[in-house]
């Protein structure tokens, strides 16, 4: 499909906007390059956008099981209150009384969050799950600092942690000590013990880990890095699987991070706008970015916390996020919360159980919102691998799992239906799975070939590595 | 109670069934039972009609203003009507990040045409897919800048302060030094900044224009940083760049900048965009996603996420940052804007921003507001005034929110969505109480 840049006409353009009305003024030193963007007309804009809009997989074209993702439902009604002019068409730095009602927004979003997740407090600034994390951690920076601990230099990861916590942890000035998992792929509680010690300064964990099973050591592992000095962080990647069921903080952690667009329902963007909410117990509250929302008898304020550890973006992070949780959250209440992990559970150990019928799992069941498959031995009978099963998805309109991750497990497909898949649309995709299993046997060769369906067949990452070629040059 | 789990009691009967147990609570039998909830303290769910009363009734107790003459870091200008209605299509709405490049060219190809237009805006060689926001920009800008001698950024203190304490919170976090140069009569003061730069110095922070609205000597600036051996980092409103000094030709080696103004609402805050981008010799040091041209083993034209071996699910705890999702459909709708407004659109609306702001900033002179600072800005701009308070009141009671209260004034900002008769009313607004 051609560029923008290809297309159209110098020349060709819309009519937006009106004459100037005042006397013109220009800079004394102008800009002197071309400025190359596209020249085309309306028609040919909405036409060339929505034919890339043609050529994108969400989650209403069909099954999109990628692991530790949660690509649920977005519903609409969260679209429709974010669009709100209420919400929109406020500048940040209104007066306050004048934004009671977004104030209200991040109040109510705090509270009802705190309560699912077992915190006290908790900030909308972080953008997305890497940035939460890394706010999280510089609280937990801010708290040795404060105490005059400085030696707690090390943060522990589990092997089978998403890249960005190690990253994270090295962001926020750290070094980072690896621990193996034990081969249920939970916590090596020993490895553990001789990995703490006074330079610790807090463990990061998921749970359910990245392999889909609830560590149900939890209570003994957040309790032998507290012995040790150290604090808990909760990657709430996978909160999906416990909400309303079992909280973080009665778990045993200090400072947790939500992905919004995971866990409530707020759409991805091809890769963002997201939220990284970040909740705290109160002996962090003090050192949370600033600014946050408090309320007395007048109304709701902003304020900065005692110790803050500053801001960590402009704002108040990216608002009409959190419109839409907060809308998510308001219309599932009480009753909802906890039905929607359930039946994400319930949906997992379904197509788990129907996919071990020949598929091997990485880890016995039963599993939580998700689970592990290693086609390892596939690949050695018949050569295709979890890249030639994942590309024979896409010919049958299913988003493939996430492939090769976590890293312990070779070979890997992890797979997370979520609660708003139906019972008929995962039997249609297990009997595609199961196909694509006999495919391999029968015509490995297919398979290697696949997609053939899709605008573009499989690319060469290599040569885009090799020969980066970043931005239309016109030639 | 409202839900969105499809599946009949039914069903779920034989999924259990299909499981082998009895209730979905045996599924969750590794959770130890003293911890597991009785009952959360939330409100009882909602239909739709009722969730979207109540959020509805929230969205009402924010003022929102007919005219808006404060930008200071979020603007109000005109977006095209298919800005709003291309973007809003679903499929680009829910889709995750672009994973699986055969079924994601939109999004690829998107960002690659956003790539090409954050190129031809700043005038660098290579764009990133984005990242958070300005703020989050700059503040990894100063990180691609470390190396082990130079671990000192230095930072015009007339950058936004919302920018400067982001970076400094990533500055905690990162161990780095950061240090501002002063300011003189609402510009960077480039004598001090002379003396400061040691061998220390990783790299200098200018925003163009700055703060206060006003036009820096970017060309010098750079000139000066060079000659100690840092790099040039510049923070440049977007839409000023149709008409200003590009940051390639001022020698940044980074330009950074809040490209909220490209299409995207105020909407308290956020979501808005960073644009970053780069120089040839700098490019690999650039946090976040790259989509890259290549093409399929048919040899068709294709797009995917490339040089991922900076990225942190690659590299781990060497990465260059630890930035994963970023701002993905924010990008999307910077480039139909810039396809809106197409060269001349956006040259157009950045002259009768400047236009507009010059003209407010002279009618308020004639009132007896003059500008605190000299020189040439763009369009923002520090007027002085005895009772902020008073005049702000007086322009709220009009539906206008007037400028920023800031030391020493008011900062005022004019877009193009501001007409002429909305910059009389408020000059005769503020006469009245002035």
């Amino acid at each position: 499909m051609k560029l923008i840049f290809e297309k159209g006409a110098p020349g060709q353009h819309l009519t937006l906007m009106p004459p100037c009305d005042v006397p013109e003024v220009t800079l004394s030193r102008p800009r002197t390059e071309p400025l190359d963007l596209p020249h085309v007309s309306e028609t040919e804009l909405t036409r060339h956008y929505t034919a890339l809009s043609k050529r994108v997989h969400g989650v209403n074209d069909g099954f999109y099981p990628l692991g530790s993702c949660t690509m649920k439902y977005n519903p609409k009604i969260n679209e429709d209150m974010a669009a709100l002019p209420g919400f929109t068409q406020v500048h940040p730095l209104q007066p306050e009384e004048t934004v009671q009602g977004c104030l209200e927004v991040l109040h109510e979003s705090e509270k009802l969050l705190c309560e699912i997740t077992g915190m006290d407090a908790m900030t909308f600034q972080p953008a997305a799950g890497a940035h939460g994390e890394f706010t999280g951690l510089l609280l937990i920076k801010a708290h040795h600092v404060h105490r005059g601990d400085t030696a707690r230099k090390k943060i522990i990861v589990p092997d089978s942690a998403h890249g960005t916590n190690p990253a994270s942890a090295v962001m926020a000035g750290f070094s980072v000590v690896n621990i193996p998992s034990g081969e249920d792929g939970c916590v090596d509680v020993e490895a553990l013990r001789a990995a703490v010690g006074p330079d610790t300064a807090g463990l990061m964990l998921t749970n359910p880990n990245t392999v889909g099973i609830f560590d149900k050591n939890i209570l003994e592992i957040t309790r032998i890095v507290h012995d040790s000095g150290g604090l808990c962080y909760y990657d709430g990647a996978n909160l999906n699987a416990v909400m309303g069921v079992v909280r973080p903080g009665d778990m045993g952690f200090d400072v947790i991070h939500l992905n919004l667009h995971k866990t409530f329902s707020t759409p991805h963007g091809g890769g963002g706008p997201g939220s990284g909410a970040v909740g705290c117990k109160d002996f962090l509250r003090p050192y949370l970015p600033g600014p946050v929302v408090v309320q007395d008898e007048a109304g709701y304020h902003l304020t900065r916390p005692k110790h803050s550890i500053g801001r960590v973006k402009d704002f108040c992070g990216n608002f009409t996020v959190v419109v839409k949780a907060l809308t998510y959250i308001l219309t599932l209440g009480r009753e909802g919360i906890p039905e929607a992990a359930k039946n994400a559970v319930l949906n997992a150990n379904y197509m788990m159980k129907r996919l071990s019928e020949k598929y091997d799992m990485a880890y016995a069941g039963p599993c939580m919102h998700e689970f592990v498959m290693t086609l390892q031995d596939l690949k050695d009978e018949t050569g295709c691998s979890a890249m030639d099963v994942a590309k024979g998805l896409l010919d049958h309109g299913i988003h493939p799992p996430t492939m090769y991750f976590p890293l312990i497990v070779h070979e890997a497909l992890m797979v997370e239906p979520t609660e708003t898949e139906s019972q008929e649309t995962m039997d249609q995709v297990c009997g595609v799975f199961l196909s694509l299993w006999d495919l391999a046997h029968s015509n490995p060769q297919a398979l290697h070939d696949a997609p053939t369906k899709t605008p573009v067949r499989r690319l060469d990452e290599v040569g885009a590595a090799r020969n980066p070629v970043l931005r239309y040059t016109g030639e | 109670m409202g839900t969105y789990v499809p599946n009949t009691e039914s069903q779920k009967r034989s999924m259990l069934d299909t499981v082998g147990v009895g209730a979905v609570e045996e599924l969750f039998a590794s959770v130890p039972k003293e911890m597991l909830v009785d009952r959360l303290d939330l409100p009882e769910g909602m239909s739709e009609l009722s969730v979207r009363q109540a959020v509805t009734a929230m969205a009402r107790k924010n003022r929102v203003y007919d005219t808006v003459l404060r930008g200071a870091g979020a603007y109000r200008h005109f977006i095209p009507a298919v800005v709003k209605s291309i973007t809003s299509r679903e499929e680009l709405v829910t889709a995750y990040t672009p994973y699986q490049a055969e079924i994601s060219q939109g999004i690829l190809q998107s960002i690659f045409e956003y790539q090409t237009m954050i190129c031809t805006l700043t005038g660098m060689d290579v764009s990133n897919a984005s990242v958070y926001d300005g703020a989050t920009a700059a503040a990894e800008a100063l990180a691609m800048c470390r190396d082990r001698k130079r671990n000192k950024a230095y930072v015009s203190a007339c950058a936004d302060p919302q920018v400067i304490e982001t970076m400094r919170t990533y500055c905690f976090g990162s161990e780095m030094e950061l240090a501002l140069i002063p300011e003189r009569d609402g510009r960077t003061d480039l004598e001090a900044l002379k003396g400061l730069l040691a061998a220390d110095a990783a790299c200098v922070y200018l925003a163009q224009p700055n703060y206060y609205g006003n036009m820096e000597d970017a060309r010098a600036t750079g000139e000066i940083v060079h000659a100690a051996g840092a790099k040039f980092i510049m923070g440049c409103n977007p839409i000023a760049l149709a008409v200003m000094e590009t940051p390639a030709a001022c020698g940044a080696d980074v330009a950074v900048g809040e490209a909220q103004p490209l299409g995207l609402d105020a909407a308290f805050g956020g979501p808005y965009l960073g644009y970053m981008a780069a120089t040839k010799a700098m490019f690999r040091k650039l946090p976040g996603r790259i989509v890259g041209q290549t093409h399929d083993v048919d040899g068709n034209v294709g797009y995917v996420l490339t040089l991922t071996a900076r990225e942190q699910h690659i590299r781990r705890e060497k990465a260059s940052s630890n930035i994963c999702s970023n701002q993905a459909l924010c990008a999307f709708t910077a480039g139909v804007y810039l396809t809106a407004m197409g060269s001349e659109g956006l040259r157009q609306a950045a002259a009768l921003s400047m236009s507009k702001a010059h003209y407010f900033a002279a009618e308020l002179e004639k009132i007896g507001m003059p500008r605190v600072h000299t020189g040439e800005y763009f369009h923002e701009f520090v007027t002085k005034c005895d009772s902020p308070e008073k005049v702000l009141q007086a322009l709220d009671a009009h539906g206008i929110l007037g400028g920023l209260p800031v030391e020493g004034g008011i900062l005022w900002c004019v877009t193009e969505a501001v007409s002429r008769e909305e910059l009389d009313r408020a000059v005769a607004v503020i006469e009245e109480v002035c």
